[in-house]
């Protein structure tokens, strides 16, 4: 009988496997940083489609959206930084062919998360008062406060953002165990152990699979976002965010970027052949086209 | 060095000008020129300002515009920010690529929203920003296409609709500058709209007034924007922009 809890280590397309049509799937990172790429990569390999995309938006949303795997999308921004907006989404967006959107302001989509992770229906904040957020999300209802202001006498009347409940939660952090703990080690966890919390299943790409002991031998214990208890699989995917920020393992690939964004905005045949080279294959595939891509430019 | 200021000068100091009076907070700016006007501030007007690297840090130095490797006085990740929102110790100062004449901001599509003609970042934190803490936005280019009788989609809420959406969302509603290339302005004319408070030196009354989609209040005894003095010209060239990077923004 082992005496360590479960190993969880699988293959993205294993991950894959495990999704269904219809979910809600939330995605970690925020913007162009710390995306699981090649969960994403996977996803868009799959047949896998109707799907509720619940992210920071990045490259993520841009590719899923353009593949027409998502049916419903929940965002408060969509951009790549150094690129501001991301034209997949822009075109996506543009030509409607999304067929559901529910544009958030960025507070909102936290408190959102933070509700499905303590179980909650809603929680209240003021963000979306006043704002066309409130009239373009019509089911998105307001709650008066049962208590006085004690200067005021006033009942608040507050927004009640609903739960955000996902189905499953795909993440991307520095280094991992085989049992789902897992740290990062930028300057940033983004809200990662939020998604995990929010969802009913979490799985968890990593640059590098180690010991247990591994993960605070030269690393602070704070450092630690990920929980095992919240982690369904683990895959080790080197390089796996690719092209979004991995930092201190690599920063965001500018020039891949640029190439990603000027064929995203170029015609369907540019397109066409973006995915061709780079999106066709698997990840090893798509890793050996990036290697290809840097020796051309070099 | 020549004394004399150049627009993006003059724009940075109006910019340094909005935070001068804030105090301890943390001044959150959106963008080249107001990262440059929030520097400028903190070492002139306004030194008790808290300053981050626009990702994760607070910085206890006032480096030049995107170096790195100064001395860290906190933590500020994106989790965080929405925590100092709420609580309100903020002033933002960000972009919008529409402002109407009652000051509502839009970044989030141009058009119908549900098929936009052009759509943009998404409302981001701008409607949390405009109900919690201190807000002022920058504009590089005054035109009438920003300048809008009324904005597409509200993502920044004006001092109007924030009182029409009750006490809850007036609150703290608090639109504090509009600074553009052309002029300074609040929300506070007549009803709570547009008013210009300063020409920038060199720019007429009627330039503002075409360059603006809506009739806008610019009082017979208008000011003209102060010139940056020579100290925050020198701090401005020599310290935080020496490779002129506000021209890109602002052409000199």
């Amino acid at each position: 009988m082992s005496a360590t809890p479960r190993d969880k280590r699988m293959t993205v397309d294993e991950v894959v496997a495990q999704l269904r049509d219809g979910m809600t799937i939330g995605i970690g990172g925020w913007g162009p940083r710390r995306k699981p790429m090649a969960l994403v990569r996977a996803i868009l390999r799959s047949d896998l489609t109707d799907l509720t995309i619940v992210s920071w938006g990045g490259a993520d949303v841009g590719l899923l959206v353009r593949a027409g795997k998502v049916r419903r999308l929940v965002y408060a921004f969509v951009s790549l930084d150094s690129v501001p907006l991301e034209p997949n989404f822009q075109r996506a967006r543009q030509a409607g062919t999304i067929p559901e959107v529910v544009e958030l302001d960025e507070g909102m989509f936290q408190t959102g998360l933070r509700a499905a992770a303590q179980r909650l229906p809603f929680l209240p904040m003021r963000a979306g008062l006043g704002s066309d957020v409130l009239v373009h999300n019509p089911d998105i209802a307001t709650v008066t406060s049962p208590y006085a202001d004690p200067e005021t006498g006033v009942q608040e009347e507050l927004v009640a953002v609903p739960a955000l409940r996902l189905d499953v939660a795909l993440v991307h952090l520095n280094r991992a165990d085989r049992h789902g703990n897992a740290t990062y080690l930028g300057p940033d966890p983004y809200f990662d152990d939020l998604f995990a919390m929010a969802a009913d299943r979490t799985y968890l790409s990593v640059e590098q699979v180690v010991d247990t002991a591994g993960l605070t031998v030269d690393t602070p214990v704070q450092r630690l976002l990920l929980s095992r208890m919240l982690v369904t699989g683990v895959v080790e995917t080197p390089n796996g965010a690719h092209f979004t920020t991995c930092t201190p393992d690599y920063e965001r690939d500018e020039p891949f970027q640029k190439a990603y964004a000027a064929a995203a905005a170029a015609s369907d045949e540019d397109w066409a052949a973006f995915e061709e080279r780079f999106l066709s294959g698997d990840e090893a595939a798509y890793q050996r086209a990036v290697r290809a891509f840097h020796e051309e430019q070099a | 060095m020549s004394e004399q200021a150049t627009r993006a000068d003059v724009c940075a100091a109006a910019i340094a000008d909005a935070f001068r009076d804030d105090g301890e907070l943390f001044a959150s700016p959106m963008g080249l020129l107001p990262m440059l006007g929030v520097r400028l501030a903190k070492l002139t007007s306004n030194p008790d300002l808290v300053i981050s690297d626009g990702e994760s840090l607070f910085l206890a130095g006032v480096p030049p515009l995107f170096a790195k490797g100064v001395v860290v006085e906190g933590w500020i990740p994106f989790r965080k920010v929405f925590d100092v929102v709420a609580h309100g110790r903020r002033h933002v100062m960000m972009g919008a690529t529409q402002v109407d004449r009652h000051g509502n901001q839009n970044i989030s599509a141009i058009g119908d929203f549900d098929r936009p003609r052009r759509q943009l970042l998404g409302s981001r934190g701008a409607p949390g920003n405009t109900v919690n803490n201190r807000t002022s936005y920058w504009v590089p280019k005054h035109s009438p296409r920003v300048f809008v009788e009324q904005v597409d989609v509200v993502s920044g809420v004006g001092p109007a609709r924030a009182r029409e959406a009750g006490p809850a969302a007036a609150r703290f509603n608090d639109i504090h500058r509009v600074v553009s290339n052309l002029a300074v302005l609040d929300v506070r004319g007549e009803g709570d709209t547009l008013r210009v408070l300063s020409l920038h030196p060199g720019v007429g009354a009627d330039e503002v007034r075409e360059a603006t989609g809506f009739d806008l209040d610019v009082p017979a005894d208008v000011v003209t924007t102060r010139e940056p003095t020579l100290e925050e010209l020198v701090i401005i060239r020599e310290v935080l922009d020496p490779k002129g990077l506000r021209f890109k923004e602002v052409p000199a």
